[in-house]
């Protein structure tokens, strides 16, 4: 599941150059094509990231990111307090 | 009306950043990055708004009156496909790898991650360089754009001015809370204005459709991209967002996130945020080439301000003044505050005062920046020529070729301080010598084929890495250890 999703991000940019319809202009939802097919696309984008984040979220970056600094009191660049 | 209107968004905004100084807790790591505890709403509020600039309203109308409708394929929806995959892959590692080992900028970050103070001055200086144009363009484009709406009664230096004292204020007073907050609150305010002005002149235009049948009449050729939009121009614009992965702005709000689960509505909601507000910009500067054909040059980038003009009572031409200021100034906090805590963590902490500096001193010098950067630009501003409006495109070419390098920091174990040393040099090299090319063309593209000049710097900042990393040294296996 998650690399079919990670394969629709390749697709989705042949997809944004929309050079089939580069000399058109016929209307559609009552905007120029090259303008309504680009807004369409934002949403298919939208659409796209919602899949990624429910079924290929990095779940262990939390887990992992939790439990080091847990790890490491004196982490790096904070400070004690003043 | 119009600067009765601004004195009051002013006033506004100055009272949510004054309300979020109620939460600070007077620790550093509370000044800047709001002890990393922003929730998913205000992330994604001020992820769009640092990241969308004046350029979203006045820039987006002004480039479809000239070049119609391809602008929304080229600058909006490549954005709306390449921001949120960086915040998925890119954000969400920087996060943990911050909350880890509590890094507060990402020169901190490229330094430990490759074990090299040269390496993090080299990167201080690069992203400081390509930050600070882009700052003077924000100034610059606010006090313009008041002068403009406000038909010449407020003078540019001083809508200027007022920007730079109002951010000041609360960003000294908020820190990365205030701006956060902020932040939200004023990008709220530039996407419902843009909405309301275009329903408005669409309105008064007697409906969506009837507005692009007036410019099939007058310019039919802004509604196709041949002739305006070369093919491989569409194919190579795609790389332009993503500077976003590199801005060191941006990577500081991505250190604010409470948890790495925050990111889930930045990653979903930017496309649309995108969509929302490039539309309306978009098809407002469409509608005016059929009312105000033959503007040309700069004359252009008034279109949204004479569209509303024309078809909007006065009320309507404050609140959009508002949303212009609205627009820039919730950039300009972010790259100020940004500034301001590299300068005090990554040099003044790092190379004089190191652990013996307390974090009162920190907040405190910090703060002394914030006024400095913006005091500094505020000048630059008055002394510099308006042409440097065309340095903005060059910051995003820069920050895109430099974004193999925090790939290779998240990605690739192999790759080396020489590498990433190189792949800096080159985009500097290369940058230098096509930004000279595009000074003397504002079109200038390579060989005149269409093809942006950050492909070719992108490619060559890549190759350098990868050729350079595999010919020296692996890095030390206790080094890779604290972020693979």
């Amino acid at each position: 599941m998650r690399r079919g999703l990670y394969l629709l991000l390749p697709l989705l940019y042949l997809l944004h150059n929309d050079f089939w319809w580069w000399n058109d202009s016929f209307l559609f939802l009552g905007l120029p094509i090259g303008l309504s097919y680009h807004l369409l696309f934002c949403l298919a984008v939208s659409v796209v990231m919602w899949l990624m984040v429910r079924h290929a979220w990095p779940h262990d970056l939390q887990e992992d990111a939790m439990r080091a600094a847990a790890r490491e009191p004196g982490r790096a660049h904070d400070e004690e307090p003043s | 009306m119009i600067i009765a209107i601004i004195s009051i968004y002013m006033l506004s905004v100055l009272a949510v950043g004054t309300l979020s100084h109620r939460l600070f807790r007077g620790t550093g790591e509370d000044y800047f990055v709001a002890t990393r505890t922003i929730g998913p709403f205000v992330l994604l509020m001020s992820l769009f708004g640092t990241h969308m600039t004046s350029f979203t309203l006045l820039g987006a109308s002004a480039q479809a009156y000239t070049v119609g409708v391809g602008v929304f394929g080229l600058l909006a929806s490549s954005s709306a496909l390449v921001v949120p995959v960086i915040f998925f892959f890119v954000g969400t590692r920087i996060w943990a790898l911050g909350k880890r080992h509590g890094y507060l900028t990402p020169v901190q970050f490229f330094r430990d991650r490759w074990d090299s103070s040269g390496l993090g001055l080299a990167l201080f200086v690069v992203l400081v360089g390509f930050v600070i144009p882009y700052l003077l363009i924000g100034v610059m484009g606010g006090g313009i754009a008041i002068n403009q709406i406000s038909q010449g009664a407020v003078p540019e230096w001083i809508g200027a001015l007022v920007i730079c004292l109002v951010v000041m204020t609360y960003v000294v007073y908020g820190g990365m809370r205030g701006t956060a907050w902020v932040n939200t609150f004023q990008t709220l305010v530039f996407m419902s204005l843009a909405a309301l002005a275009f329903v408005w002149i669409a309105y008064k235009l007697g409906g969506v459709t009837e507005g692009i049948q007036r410019v099939a009449e007058a310019r039919p050729d802004l509604l196709v991209r041949e002739g305006h939009v070369p093919p491989l121009k569409m194919l190579s614009y795609v790389l332009i967002p993503v500077s976003a992965g590199m801005f060191p702005h941006l990577f500081i709000h991505w250190l604010t996130a409470r948890k790495a689960e925050t990111f889930r509505t930045s990653v979903i909601g930017y496309p649309l945020c995108v969509g929302v507000v490039w539309i309306c910009s978009v098809l407002i500067g469409l509608y005016g080439a059929a009312d105000f054909p033959g503007l040309q040059g700069p004359e252009a980038n008034s279109i949204l301000v004479r569209m509303i003009r024309l078809h909007s009572p006065e009320l309507l031409a404050g609140l959009l003044a508002a949303g212009v200021v609205a627009a820039i100034m919730s950039s300009l906090d972010s790259q100020v505050l940004c500034l301001s805590t590299m300068f005090t963590q990554d040099i003044v902490r790092h190379y004089a005062l190191g652990d013996q500096m307390s974090e009162k001193r920190q907040i405190f010098l910090a703060r002394v920046f914030v006024a400095a950067i913006l005091g500094l630009t505020f000048v630059i501003f008055l002394v510099s020529n308006r042409s440097i409006f065309n340095l903005g495109i060059w910051c995003f070419t820069g920050f895109a070729s430099l974004f193999p390098i925090v790939l290779a920091a998240l990605f690739w174990k192999r790759s080396t301080r020489s590498g990433v040393l190189a792949s800096v040099a080159v985009t500097v090299l290369l940058w230098s010598y096509f930004f000279l090319q595009g000074w003397r063309d504002p079109s200038y593209t390579v060989a005149d084929s269409g093809l942006m000049p950050v492909t070719v710097v992108f490619a060559a900042s890549c190759l350098a890495l990868w050729l350079v990393s595999l010919a020296t040294r692996p890095p030390r296996e206790e080094v890779l250890q604290r972020f693979f």
